[in-house]
């Protein structure tokens, strides 16, 4: 081994200041969501909580692991998981919702 | 030019690692030594699975009780499945000659991860113990198919929890592989081996990854769902509790469609290196077959509800599932098409692997074309549960990815083991199988449409000639088989030794000895040309050569 | 053999050990997707006895889980910016809050266990019998939901605890933190995770 291994570092990766400030973010989101769900929104209960859950998740995953810093191809292959997740979510429900 | 390779350094299985003997076999990170590892446990297993096959094609040769009863024959079919599917077929190609092959075809030292890689073959061992082990235990062995439908799974009084957890950590087995090889071709390929220099059997591979990925946790949550309803009678999938029991299929299939596909996608892989060698020629449409692989790795994710339609789905859902299921075949056509139009014109060599390839087409397609009929609504609900399913799943599984497995054994025994097998006695093999195969399953067709249901021990007096002719079938089968691992065992010993490119096949593993040495390459390949661009054979075998 | 294929074999790869662990990670997004389907599933044949149900859960006791899910998956990125940094010490304290942090979720989760199994609500218990079918579904879920994400906690937490040893011992260092990488990715799957498992549980009523 000629040369010293150094870790592969990110071009832009976020400090201390910045992550802090996703955490506070994804608090007030918390206390949104529990609040909301205190209000009669009737149908729409699970949608408003579905729509935060995934603000919260989209935050984790391009903040805190980085998604959005590293090589496009994990954010692809991301993206075809949950691609794939949503089509066997579709695809199940032609069954449920139509019996 | 090879035989100077060959005897001037080290094979793989001369290198001495930390460990000797049994141990530098069992605990080696060699991907070589853990390919040949899972090669003989598969054999061994598959072997195992025959007899029970032959046993049971055995009660079936005549009427009312023969040799077992309903209990033994149900115990006996669900070991048949379990042992063959999660032992043999679901790791099959990949594990045995994916491992062995993939990183030499890339021009790679070892996978990406050799101890994971350990760690899955160990697994898989210990999974097939569990198995084993399952049919000496309190209840007797499991007599729930290898679909473990509930509720049945549920209420059995056999013991069906081991088995499970067998096929839980075969899983695991399964997916451990999927991520070496995805990481191992996006990380470990040699200078100048770009994507679209691949050869088609990584492709397939790398298809198959994903789908191992992508699929097995499904019923790894499924199985691990069963044991919990089981054990702690929590209301999951018991109707008696409130739950869906349609809900379990779909969630089974989820997985167990796809797994289909982990079976055959690394076979046609197999064919597609097969094919351009022993025709010399350019494979035809390389990125239409590459990318069908992907193709088929996804679209084949979203059809598991075919297995369904009689299960009182929707019929909204059984309509979409069968469109779907047309689309699927639509990827594997360009797969055949694309075989049979690289050998237009070739100049092909009539050798044992080609002959395999040849009756894989013929039987595939039979395979493939009777699944349609099964795709389709109104056909699927009067085969559905007869022999027609039955010898559908055969040919695709067995005149398919089994005849492929044989195939890849004949194609590179002699860079694994470095020998020659007998030509003569191997072409009479293939012989003898095809006739077997065809006199065994292609009757259960004839069975199936006159209305003969699967997965009984007996049979009404109008089917009686056909289960002779089936039986008698699998006897000529069987045969075949002996024939051909005793030819293969005989040239392990005293067969002539093997140049290193027997083939003058174009992929990198010909371009090193037969044994491939320790970390497969004395050089460091760099390559130049696509794998089947045999207008620049003696270019890039010259090149190679150093 | 010569020994210059040696030194390319035995090269690091941080890039493809990440790609490794994402894949993993794929599998248990995949494992829990097969579990939300269910959920899926039931809540649509169940709609309201899942309404009805949900009121037994605590949701004072479920938020707070859920903010100290979110702040240890903070104190974990922090580790890693510390440990980028070299700052050793500030990434050890920031690794053991996780683990704290992680163990007080769990302490919190088994009083919530404990209080339903003391109420008779878990499968086979006598309260749970005199239920309908979609509440007991909805405990099944539950119990099994939350039960999985309990064990990937408990995993997480050993998984954590090797990173601190080998952060104490060098092992990981301002030049080689890809394993810390790799379980701090781990760690925020459970957060992932939970950010759904809260609401669909928590939330209904």
């Amino acid at each position: 081994m000629e040369e010293k291994p150094v870790h592969q570092e990110h071009k832009n990766s976020p400090g201390y200041g910045y992550n802090i400030l996703i955490w506070l973010t994804l608090i007030s989101l918390t206390c949104v969501s529990v609040a909301v769900a205190g209000l009669d929104l009737g149908a729409y209960i699970l949608l408003t909580a579905l729509v935060i859950a995934t603000i919260k998740s989209t935050l984790v995953i391009n903040i805190f692991m980085h998604i959005k810093f590293d090589d496009p191809i994990f954010k692809l292959f991301f993206s075809l998981i949950i691609f794939t997740l949503f089509v066997l979510f579709v695809l199940t429900a032609f069954d449920i919702l139509y019996r | 030019m090879s035989n100077s390779i060959s005897t001037s350094i080290k094979s793989f299985y001369e290198y001495e690692g930390k460990h000797r003997g049994i141990l530098g076999w069992i605990l080696s990170t060699d991907h070589k030594r853990i390919g040949l590892l899972y090669l003989w446990s598969m054999v061994g297993f598959f072997l195992v699975g025959v007899f029970l096959g032959f046993l049971m094609r055995l009660e079936m040769l005549s009427m009312g009780k023969t040799i077992m009863g309903p209990q033994t024959y149900n115990a006996i079919f669900t070991l048949h499945g379990i042992i063959m599917i999660f032992l043999f077929i679901v790791p099959g190609i990949p594990a045995a000659f994916g491992n062995f092959f993939l990183p030499i075809m890339i021009g790679a030292e070892d996978v990406q991860f050799p101890r994971l890689n350990l760690l899955s073959w160990w697994l898989y061992v210990t999974g097939g113990l569990f198995a084993i082990i399952s049919l000496f235990l309190s209840g007797g062995p499991i007599d729930t198919g290898w679909t473990f439908y509930v509720p049945y799974s549920i209420r059995t009084t056999t013991q069906v929890i081991l088995p499970l957890i067998a096929a839980f950590i075969l899983g695991f087995s399964s997916i451990l592989t999927g991520i070496n090889f995805i990481t191992t071709v996006h990380r470990m390929r040699a200078k100048g081996m770009t994507f679209f220099k691949l050869p088609l059997f990584v492709w397939a591979l790398y298809a198959t990854g994903w789908i191992q990925i992508i699929g097995t946790p499904v019923i790894g949550i499924t199985i691990l769902l069963v044991i919990i309803e089981r054990v702690f009678s929590v209301g999951l999938f018991d109707p008696a509790l409130g739950g869906d029991p349609i809900l379990f299929q779909h969630l089974f299939w989820i997985y167990s469609h796809p797994a289909v596909y982990i079976m055959i996608l690394p076979a046609m892989g197999v064919v597609s290196e097969i094919i351009p060698t022993f025709a010399r020629k350019h494979i035809f449409g390389y990125k239409a077959i590459a990318f069908s692989s992907l193709a088929i790795a996804f679209i084949g994710t979203l059809v598991w509800g075919h297995h369904m339609f009689t299960s009182g789905m929707s019929d909204t859902a059984r309509w979409v599932y069968s469109f779907l299921t047309y689309i699927v075949a639509l990827p594997s056509a360009v797969k055949v098409f694309n075989w049979v139009a690289t050998m237009y014109k070739g100049s092909i060599r009539m050798s044992a692997p080609f002959v395999f390839v040849m009756a894989f087409i013929v039987l595939f397609s039979i395979g493939g074309l009777t699944g349609l009929i099964l795709g389709s609504v109104a056909t699927n609900v009067h085969v559905h549960d007869t022999y027609f399913v039955v010898a559908h799943f055969h040919f695709v599984m067995f005149g398919g990815t089994g005849f492929i497995f044989f195939a890849a054994l004949h194609y590179w025994f002699p860079k694994m083991f470095g020998k020659m097998y007998n030509e003569k006695i191997a072409m009479t093999a293939v012989g003898i199988l095809t006739i077997g195969f065809l006199m065994l399953y292609f009757t259960m067709f004839i069975l199936g449409y006159e209305g003969m249901p699967r997965r009984y021990y007996d049979y009404l007096p109008q089917f009686q000639f056909l289960h002779i002719l089936a039986t008698v079938g699998s006897w000529v089968l069987i045969s075949g088989l002996l024939l051909m691992f005793g030819n293969l065992l005989y040239s392990l010993r005293k067969g002539a030794s093997a140049k290193a490119n027997p083939w003058n096949g174009m992929t990198l593993e010909w371009m090193t000895s037969s044994p491939p040495p320790f970390e497969n390459f004395n050089y460091h390949p760099e390559i130049k040309f696509g794998p089947y661009e045999y207008e620049h054979y003696e270019e890039a075998v010259k090149d190679e050569y150093k | 053999m010569s020994t210059n294929s040696h030194n390319i074999a035995h090269h690091r790869d941080d890039f493809g050990s990440k790609m490794g662990m994402w894949l993993f990670l794929f599998t248990e997004l995949i494992l829990f997707g097969g579990l939300f389907i269910m959920y899926m599933v039931y809540r649509v044949e169940y709609s309201e006895q899942f309404h009805l149900a949900a009121k037994e859960l605590n949701l004072a006791l479920g938020t707070i889980n859920t903010l100290i899910l979110l702040t240890s998956s903070l104190t974990m990125v922090l580790s890693i910016v510390a440990i980028g940094r070299g700052s050793k010490k500030i990434s050890i304290f920031y690794l053991i809050s996780t683990i704290l942090l992680a163990l007080g979720f769990m302490v919190i989760k088994a009083f919530e266990w404990g209080a339903k199994f003391s109420h008779g609500l878990y499968p086979g218990g006598t309260e749970l019998a005199n239920l309908s079918n979609g509440e007991v579904i909805f405990f099944g879920m539950y119990f099994v939901m939350t039960g999985l994400h309990a064990l990937h906690v408990l995993i997480g937490i050993v998984i954590l605890s090797f990173m601190l040893v080998f952060l104490l011992r060098d092992k990981i260092n301002k030049d080689n933190y890809i394993k810390l990488e790799a379980g701090g990715l781990y760690w925020h799957l459970v957060d992932l995770i939970w950010i759904y498992l809260f609401p669909l549980f928590y939330l209904l009523h």
